[in-house]
């Protein structure tokens, strides 16, 4: 990381997530540099390390695949083989099928797993290289459903729910070691996770959530929503009483 | 940004082999982050930081061995010299120095710097035209490489390469315990200084062009804000050793006496944004028009003609918590549409520097990763907000279109591409420190950003 805040490093868990692609995309507009995608070895992935060598950077690619936890360790030891990783991007996640998910146990196990399990096995794997060196910032993208489970998709709600609060209990251990950790929180994000869906309110968009992450890793910030105005609104939302909270229909 | 690291100050070279040797055996965290050696901490960028590592603390290192003021042990030139430790601070060293009427060689825009950090960023003051850079006056060092090994070096003695790689070496080659060092002789402790305002940048420049040689000491203040047909007006400053027979009577009978004022300590109460166009374009005004129009002969003493911001300490305060960014570059002689482009890029970005420096440098010396080489240099303070970075780069690019580079000692941005065209002896540096310290295990944060 350099005086005006331009990363050096970037590293992408979900290397071919929509808003991990749009962090990589904004960055490298400023200024090129190393990208590694870890992710499933597919397609996306060989085409979104091909645009950003186009865009100047030079890009690595990394097999990581979130439900085969024995390989983390590797994984991480391989994303930090060339050098310092000045910023982190915890990306990877799915949505699921809300109704499916809590009648369903495998479906539920898999949610657990990739959108919760997963994050902490990593986190904790790339904490452990973060302190090592003494610098950079964890980036994780959490999600507003996490802040209050709704009655519409409380499994994704709840994997979330605690990836956000293990993310955020890390930026707290980490803080002594010169590492700072920023939770992401998007509201509705129009990309592949939600193709198909229809837009909620406050709808955002990948470039967006980039554009406000790529600023809060620049000025040390902790937590961000996007957009801004979901701060507020979650706040007002968490003071709803539960016996009206459960009947507003999202 | 933030980073951490363990600092140890050393006070002995005895602890100094002891800690390298250590931590060369060492395969714990702190052994592989490595060594960093850390003056008085005026880099303006991470060359003396090592996140993660071992930051070693050499000025616990201050003892001056010796002054040979009169020349004794140079029989053929009679070239005074002192031989000293590297944590002694030019500051320190010109107030020991000037009482046996002798003088530092070279002296940057700050005297808080350590003769370890001068001889690693090769500094450079006002006389680089006529006297070179720090390593220019080195006449010997040791060095304690990676290997725990003590290396007595000379510019032109066995391991000279050795010698030269550590000159601007920004420390990755090894840790300067201690280094012989010539020094002038000096009447007095004051300058006659001839000063003049100049009205843009092409009259500036022809008129540095055409008097820099008459003077040992040359620089310029110039005014960053302003554009149109003014752009790069400027003070221009000129001088050189005054004798006692140039100094007024009062003066004459301590001709040698140096007082530095301090009108105190800037308190940490700015906010950012202080520097901005309004206060900039009437510090720039004030500053041009303060200065006399035409004067000369003046009699300055050291801190009106060298540290002038030395008078007001933690001066850097009042750019607020998010601090400045110092840019310097070197374009070549014959690149002076280039200069002048930068200048203009400067006034219409929106970014406001007050403490603008232009010189002209003479001559560069062997060291392969030295700054200084022949041509113009400018440097400018921008404080900290958004949109520098793309200024920056904007100018990276008109310098390297040019072959000019940037100064490693003021650097925290650059890319590891941009320097190595900058340095194109940069593999020559490699090799030296790949054979006294194959494991890296001197290195510093700028070190790894850059790939040195």
């Amino acid at each position: 990381m350099d005086a005006v805040g331009a990363p050096q490093t970037l590293l992408l868990l979900g290397g071919t997530s929509d808003i991990a692609l749009a962090v990589a995309r904004k960055y490298a507009s400023a200024q090129p540099l190393k990208v590694i995608l870890a992710a499933r070895a597919t397609e996306r992935r060989s085409a979104a390390a091909a645009e950003l060598e186009g865009l100047g950077c030079t890009v690595s690619e990394v097999d990581f695949s979130a439900r085969a936890s024995a390989t983390h360790a590797q994984t991480i030891e391989e994303c930090f083989a060339d050098g310092d990783v000045d910023v982190a991007v915890v990306a990877f996640g799915i949505l699921g099928e809300a109704e499916q998910a809590w009648t369903d146990a495998d479906h539920a196990l898999e949610l657990a797993e990739i959108n919760f399990v997963a994050p902490m096995h990593t986190g904790v794997l790339l904490a452990e290289r973060m302190k090592a060196q003494r610098h950079g910032t964890i980036v994780a993208l959490s999600s507003v459903a996490g802040e209050r489970v709704r009655r519409s998709n409380f499994v994704y709600g709840s994997t979330k729910s605690g990836m956000d609060d293990f993310y955020t209990g890390l930026g707290y251990a980490l803080d002594e070691f010169g590492v700072n950790v920023l939770v992401v929180r998007p509201g509705f994000v129009r990309s592949k996770m939600t193709e198909g869906l229809k837009a909620a309110p406050l709808a955002t968009t990948p470039e967006q959530v980039a554009e406000l992450t790529v600023a809060a890793v620049r000025t040390g910030k902790e937590q961000v929503w996007a957009p801004k105005l979901f701060q507020l609104v979650m706040i007002i939302l968490k003071l709803v009483p539960r016996p009206i909270f459960r009947k507003l229909p999202f | 940004m933030s980073t951490c690291s363990q600092v140890r100050r050393i006070t002995s070279v005895d602890e100094a082999v002891a800690i390298v040797r250590e931590a060369a055996g060492s395969s714990s965290s702190m052994g592989r982050r490595g060594l960093t050696a850390r003056g008085l901490g005026r880099s303006y960028g991470d060359p003396a930081q090592n996140s993660g590592g071992l930051t070693l603390d050499v000025t616990g290192l201050d003892k001056i061995i010796s002054v040979d003021a009169t020349g004794d042990a140079d029989p053929v030139g009679g070239e005074p010299t002192v031989d000293l430790q590297a944590g002694v601070s030019l500051d320190t060293l010109m107030k020991v120095l000037l009482p046996f009427g002798l003088w530092i060689p070279v002296l940057p825009g700050t005297r808080q710097v350590t003769i370890g950090g001068a001889i690693g960023a090769d500094v450079h003051g006002k006389n680089h035209h006529t006297q070179g850079s720090f390593g220019n006056h080195v006449r010997s060092l040791d060095l304690l490489t990676a290997d725990g090994e003590i290396h007595h070096l000379t510019p032109g003695g066995d391991e000279s390469d050795l010698f030269w790689a550590t000159v601007g070496g920004m420390g990755l080659t090894g840790l300067v315990l201690r280094a012989t060092v010539a020094v002038q002789r000096a009447e007095t402790a004051y300058f006659t200084v001839d000063t003049d305002r100049v009205g843009g940048i092409d009259d500036l420049m022809t008129q540095m062009t055409a008097r820099d040689a008459d003077y040992t000491y040359s620089v310029a203040w110039f005014d960053a804000v302003t554009s149109g047909d003014r752009m790069g007006r400027a003070v221009l400053t000129l001088g050189n050793k005054a004798t006692v027979d140039e100094l007024p009577r009062t003066l004459r009978r301590q001709p040698l006496a140096f007082t530095a004022p301090s009108f105190g300590t800037v308190p940490p109460v700015f906010p950012n944004g202080m520097v901005n166009a309004l206060t900039a374009r009437a510090f720039s005004e004030f500053w041009y028009r303060k200065a006399p129009a035409h004067r000369v002969g003046e009699i300055q003493n050291i801190t009106q003609f060298f540290h002038p911001l030395d008078i007001a300490q933690d001066w850097n305060r009042v750019y607020g918590p998010a601090g400045f960014l110092q840019y310097q570059f070197v374009v070549p002689f014959g690149a002076e549409d280039t200069f002048r482009q930068t200048l203009e890029v400067i006034t219409s970005s929106g970014h406001y520097s007050c403490l603008n420096v232009l010189k002209r440098f003479g001559e560069a010396n062997p060291a392969p990763l030295s700054f200084p080489t022949p041509g113009w240099t400018l440097t400018a303070d921008f404080p900290i907000k958004p949109g520098l970075d793309a200024l920056c780069r904007r100018l990276d690019e008109l310098v390297l279109s040019v072959g000019g580079r940037l100064y490693l000692a003021k650097d925290s941005r650059m890319t590891a591409a941009d320097l190595r065209q900058m340095y194109p002896r940069l593999d020559e540096f490699r090799a030296v420190r790949e054979r006294v310290d194959p494991r890296g295990l001197f290195t510093s944060d700028q070190a790894r950003r850059l790939e040195l």
